[in-house]
């Protein structure tokens, strides 16, 4: 198979965002879109500059990775103890694996005010509702990579002796690994986008307080500016844990 | 055939699959009783299920009869049996997340050989079926024959007297089973281990084994035996000879009825449906 050069693909990518930048250029020329609404890119561009080379974000953005990092860590436990829990048996499989998927489709984000009634305005609401939307692709895929081994593989290191740790550590777990680490992926980004949804919606500190409350001052260059921030984080944090699976997978191989 | 020499005891062993009185109920081999002595290289054949993988799993361990025992040496086996019998499965069961010598090695870590033990027995059994050059090599990168090889070499490792081979090359094409097939028949003269061989293919059958036990349509009895008196190792001139055409025609014989039979019953519970 003759191999694709990723080049033309590239050039396209890039074309499109430079489109929308062109555009956004275009509608905020002297006389076209409010500035209030949509400010001219340059200005946000240099807003964009000053929390990267500055340090005023620091606080916020630590408050948000903070909660993220927390929040990631108790969905990855509780999710992974408890798919391999349920794994271990087929009855619970058949009943609990419909159930956790039936509850991941209720939109997570409209516990929001009850965690905030429980946890208060600041960190805690927001580590829970993240745990509570990474658990259930964590713990789904826990249950399928572990309750759906190929039997041959199980029957096999029976037939040579294997006990049951060996089967787990050296049979299953391999075995499961990639599908678990996807739902693992899965995870750490949707963490990182419902912790700065709730942010958004009421906070006290954090990077999606930040841009609310610059909006509400009207300070739409700056709110841009931390946009692109966040924008930035989402896409580093994707790439960062792509890679990880990535290698991951080919390690395992 | 020397009675003290028999290593595998097949008594009165019957399977059934569902509760007594369920219309459903399938009995898939019916009273199989089978002397098998040391040494010897024994085929199963006969029609899709009639329950050859069933009694190799039975004398394996890995599934247990409904009625009759299987003994091998004289103990009753009730569960897999790492030290004294190994598999080789029809389909691929080479964990493709480690490399050929590693898949090799960690049968014999299961089975508890000594980890310094592993590595120069691993060696070994790979150069016995050709494929030592691929050992650093993952299994998703071997074609369907050198899988064979390897799961062959895995079992081969675990050093055990008794090797069950369920359908080892159902899914290889012709050639490539004809040459396995010869390389078998040469690697085990060698070895002088007792084996099962379950097999569709009649030539097969009789190119490699003593004795060839044909099963009869569900529910599986053993319906006859052949000796097939040629020494090991066959070549490939045995491949072409008119006895073993002979032999082949024989079973074709015994067969032949059963399949039909094994065809119509499948009509029948295609039309309950």
């Amino acid at each position: 198979m003759k191999k694709e050069s990723k080049i033309p693909q590239r050039l396209i990518q890039l074309g499109v965002l430079l489109a929308i930048l062109l555009v956004w250029w275009w509608g905020t020329l002297p006389g076209r879109i409010n500035p209030l609404l949509l400010p001219p890119p340059a200005p946000v561009f240099k807003n964009f500059w000053l929390l990267l080379t500055t340090a005023s974000i620091w606080p916020d953005l630590w408050v948000t990775v903070h909660e993220w990092i927390v929040a990631f860590l108790l969905a990855s436990t509780t999710g992974c103890t408890l798919g391999y829990v349920i794994s271990r048996s087929g009855y619970a499989v058949r009943v609990f694996d419909p159930l956790l998927a039936g509850l991941y489709s209720i939109p997570a984000i409209l516990l929001f005010p009850l965690y905030l009634l429980f946890f208060g305005l600041g960190s805690g609401s927001k580590i829970a509702i993240g745990t509570t939307i990474a658990f259930f692709p964590i713990v789904l895929n826990t249950i399928a990579g572990l309750a759906y081994v190929d039997k041959a593989y199980i029957r096999a290191a029976q037939s040579m002796g294997a006990n049951d740790f060996q089967l787990f550590w050296s049979v299953m777990m391999p075995a499961a690994f990639p599908v678990v680490l996807t739902g693992l992926r899965l995870g750490c980004i949707i963490a990182f986008l419902a912790i700065l949804g709730g942010e958004t919606i009421s906070s006290l500190a954090g990077l999606g307080h930040r841009i609310v409350s610059l909006a509400e001052n009207m300070e739409s260059a700056q709110m841009f500016g931390n946009i692109l921030f966040a924008i930035l984080m989402a896409f580093i944090i994707n790439g960062t844990v792509s890679y990880v699976e990535a290698r991951g997978r080919r390690g395992m191989q | 055939m020397n009675r003290t020499s028999t290593v595998i005891k097949v008594e009165g062993v019957s399977q059934a699959f569902g509760a007594e009185g369920d219309p459903r109920r399938v009995v898939a081999l019916e009273s199989a009783t089978l002397d098998i002595p040391r040494g010897e290289l024994l085929s199963l054949i006969g029609p899709s299920g009639c329950g050859k993988s069933t009694l190799l799993n039975i004398i394996g361990g890995l599934a247990t009869p409904t009625t009759g025992r299987v003994t091998i040496d004289g103990v009753e086996v009730k569960g897999p049996s790492p030290q004294k019998v190994a598999y080789v499965f029809q389909e691929n069961t080479l964990f493709p997340w480690r490399t050929v010598i590693d898949n090799v090695k960690l049968g014999m870590a299961f089975q508890g050989v000594s980890k310094s033990e592993r590595e120069g027995r691993a060696r070994e059994s790979l150069e016995a079926v050709g494929m030592q050059d691929f050992a650093n090599h993952f299994p998703g990168q071997l074609s369907g024959g050198m899988k064979q090889r390897v799961q062959l070499a895995r079992a081969l490792g675990l050093q055990t007297e008794i090797v069950l081979m369920d359908e080892p090359f159902a899914a290889l094409d012709e050639q490539t089973r004809m040459v396995l097939g010869e390389d078998l028949s040469v690697l085990l003269a060698r070895t002088g281990k007792t084996i099962i061989f379950v097999t569709h293919s009649l030539v097969e059958a009789v190119f490699l084994a003593d004795r060839v036990a044909v099963l009869t349509a569900r529910p599986g009895k053993i319906k006859k035996i052949i000796n097939v008196e040629e020494p090991h190792p066959r070549k490939s001139n045995f491949m072409t000879s008119a006895k073993l055409g002979a032999m082949r025609n024989e079973l074709y014989e015994l067969l032949h009825d059963e399949i039909r039979k094994t065809m119509t019953l499948r009509a029948e519970v295609g039309g309950d449906k």
